[in-house]
């Protein structure tokens, strides 16, 4: 007998509450965006830092959480992004604006050589050697002496101020320079936010995104099927590197001061960052989120502490670490169900008729 | 200048972060574990032995001494209550707990001792230097090599001629069947951590009696001592001190030169071998 009926099997990859889900988030966004309209200037600048660092734990939580790259040297690309957006606005005279994108464009050229070392290290050794070139790129860069060597340099008086958009601001919304750039740069950080973690989520929903969680979860097994990890690593290596030069380059823009010790610094733009996302929940998008918020309330409640704070930090990380692996987000989802990024691909049965085919 | 002269220096200095490198060498060959506080551990041992130099006025090398069992109880019970808990094939877990606890080791330091540097006093040994042919040579640095050469032969025969080294290597090679001849794993691998602490405190000693120390230094000694593993391959002792002697040759060659570029100089001849030679110059580890 020949008359097998198929039931009718669909992927889908929603949950429970997705619609809610999507609503919120575009809440969130419409609101984050209309909020220079009414918040006071502090809390725009606290936006700011909580924004940038989420694109930078996102990018991390990519490499880490999704690649298998666990990399102790992001701040290469913090620092070398920045540097780039100092010598074009320094030496090149070039709008601030555009000169972020030339940021992002340098350290997305310093990746690919910096992949070439890497890339021959593993696991643990790939962490440690992606701290080496980060030593490297700052002994490097602390030679330039018309960035001011060692001790670093500010962005010429004005520039900032002059910057394309900035006067655009300045008008719509009654405010002097420096709060217009605060805005102008809230603003930037904010699409920048959105465009990663859309671009991280497409990516992780497409074939490649499929193709890096196989990789991750058996490398063998992925390349018997034909994904070729290295390629897809490679990838997620370079892209990383371009979204968190952007980034770079966007703190040091509104920050105007820049010296080697600060733009590579671990504790800023790694430990931190690391810490997000462990916290929160490595390997989700919604990880990152959680785990800023939780940042941001920490760091408020502990800033006069100093360095118990980061040593509170990292008991807590070691903690979640051993006993909850997935972070916080981890445990919530766990137990509802609930994702509000869902990039799980889930098989569900549309039509269950079944076809008497005679016992065949 | 005298090239004779830093060439000697630099292999000196080698010896040195060859004994930063052993102990890692030593936890990576029969774990497959990097431990990231490895240089944070460094400091705090140094810390230790300046404890009991300036509390109890002792020497320091019989508070070096006294420092050993301490600092092997501390590599133990860090390896028996949590590191093992990290062990597997998921290789995040262990690398993110080592590095928050490197976290946690700087600035507990930093708390309980403050940013201010520290040294070691070592009396007249500081200074004292005897001549070698035309080559004046510091008793320190002299003493470090020394030091760094007999505990790679130290390492080199409990890992090959002891019933405790058979232990490791059979754990190493293959964990679940080393478990159905009666070894206990973890009990193994708290050894080997204790071991390795102890040669930290070793290294600890001479990194606090040749020049100052702060809180903050631990993760520039993990970096000097994983470039000294890597250099000379993985699994191999006498690997570790060639690439810390590479390691230390760089680096006084590049400041002979110019000053700034001693660290750098470090780095890129980690980085040249690893372009030519990217599994070591002595391999032994498949890894």
């Amino acid at each position: 007998m020949t008359d097998h009926v198929f039931p009718n099997w669909t992927v889908s990859t929603r949950t429970r509450g997705t619609s809610f889900a999507t609503l919120l988030i575009a809440g969130a966004i419409v609101l984050a965006f209309v909020a220079p309209f009414f918040a006071p200037r502090a809390v725009i600048q606290d936006l700011f830092f909580i924004l940038t660092m989420l694109v930078l734990a996102q990018c991390w939580n990519l490499l880490a959480g999704y690649a298998g790259l666990v990399s102790v040297g992001q701040q290469a690309f913090v620092g070398f992004g920045a540097y780039a957006m100092f010598a074009a606005v320094s030496l090149l005279g070039i709008d601030p604006l555009i000169a972020i994108a030339v940021g992002g464009l340098a350290a997305l050229i310093l990746s690919v050589p910096t992949a070439f070392f890497v890339f021959r290290l593993h696991g643990a050794y790939f962490a440690i050697g992606t701290w080496v070139i980060a030593e490297v790129v700052r002994l490097s860069l602390a030679q330039w002496k018309a960035l001011g060597g060692g001790t670093g340099t500010s962005l010429p008086s004005g520039a900032t101020r002059d910057m394309f958009g900035v006067r655009l601001v300045a008008d719509l919304l009654h405010v002097r320079g420096p709060q217009a750039t605060d805005i102008f740069c809230y603003w930037l950080a904010l699409i920048l936010a959105i465009l990663t973690i859309g671009f991280i989520y497409r990516l992780l929903r497409s074939k490649q995104g499929l193709g890096l969680a196989a990789v991750r979860d058996n490398r063998e097994a992925a390349r018997s099927v034909g994904v070729d990890p290295l390629w897809t690593k490679s990838l997620v290596y370079l892209v990383a590197a371009f979204v968190t030069g952007l980034a770079g380059a966007l703190i040091y823009v509104q920050k105007a001061r820049i010296s080697p010790d600060a733009a590579f610094s671990v504790p800023d733009w790694t430990a931190y960052v690391i810490f997000i996302v462990v916290i929160g929940g490595i390997g989700t998008i919604e990880g990152p989120i959680v785990g800023v918020i939780i940042f941001y309330v920490l760091q408020n409640l502990l800033a006069d502490y100093g360095t118990i704070y980061l040593l509170f930090l990292g008991l807590l990380g070691i903690l979640i670490m051993l006993f909850a692996p997935r972070g916080l987000w981890g445990l919530f989802a766990d137990r509802s169900g609930i994702q509000l990024f869902p990039i799980r691909r889930i098989l569900a049965a549309k039509t269950l008729t079944r076809h008497d085919t005679g016992g065949a | 200048m005298n090239w004779a002269d830093t060439i000697i220096q630099g292999i000196l200095l080698g010896g040195l972060y060859a004994l930063f490198a052993a102990g890692l060498s030593l936890v990576f060959g029969i774990m497959r574990l990097v431990n990231l506080a490895h240089g944070d551990l460094i400091v705090l041992a140094a810390f230790l032995i300046l404890l009991l130099v300036t509390a109890l006025g002792l020497n320091p090398f019989v508070a070096t001494i006294v420092a050993l069992p301490i600092m092997f109880g501390i590599g133990w019970a860090l390896q028996y209550l949590v590191l093992n808990r990290t062990l597997g094939d998921d290789i995040l877990p262990p690398l993110l707990v080592t590095f928050g606890l490197s976290v946690v080791i700087q600035n507990g330091l930093l708390e309980g001792f403050s940013a201010d540097s520290r040294r070691i006093s070592a009396g007249s040994l500081e200074t004292a230097s005897i001549q070698v042919g035309p080559f004046s040579i510091g008793t320190m640095p002299l003493l470090t090599f020394l030091s760094a050469v007999a505990v790679i032969v130290a390492l080199n025969a409990v890992f090959y001629r002891t019933s405790l080294g058979r232990a490791f290597r059979a754990t190493s090679d293959d964990r679940v069947t080393a478990g159905l001849m009666g070894i206990r794993s973890e009990r193994i691998f708290a050894t080997a951590t204790g071991i390795a602490m102890m040669v930290v405190t070793i290294a600890s000693l001479y990194l606090g009696t040749r020049a100052n120390f702060d809180p903050t230094q631990g993760p520039a000694r993990l970096i000097y001592a994983f470039e000294a593993v890597i250099i000379g391959g993985l699994g191999s002792f006498w690997g570790t001190l060639a690439g810390g002697i590479i390691m230390g040759v760089a680096q006084t060659l590049g400041a002979a030169i110019n000053p700034e570029w001693q660290i750098l100089a470090g780095h890129i001849a980690f980085l040249l071998v690893l372009l030519v030679r990217p599994r070591g110059l002595f391999p032994r580890a498949v890894d």
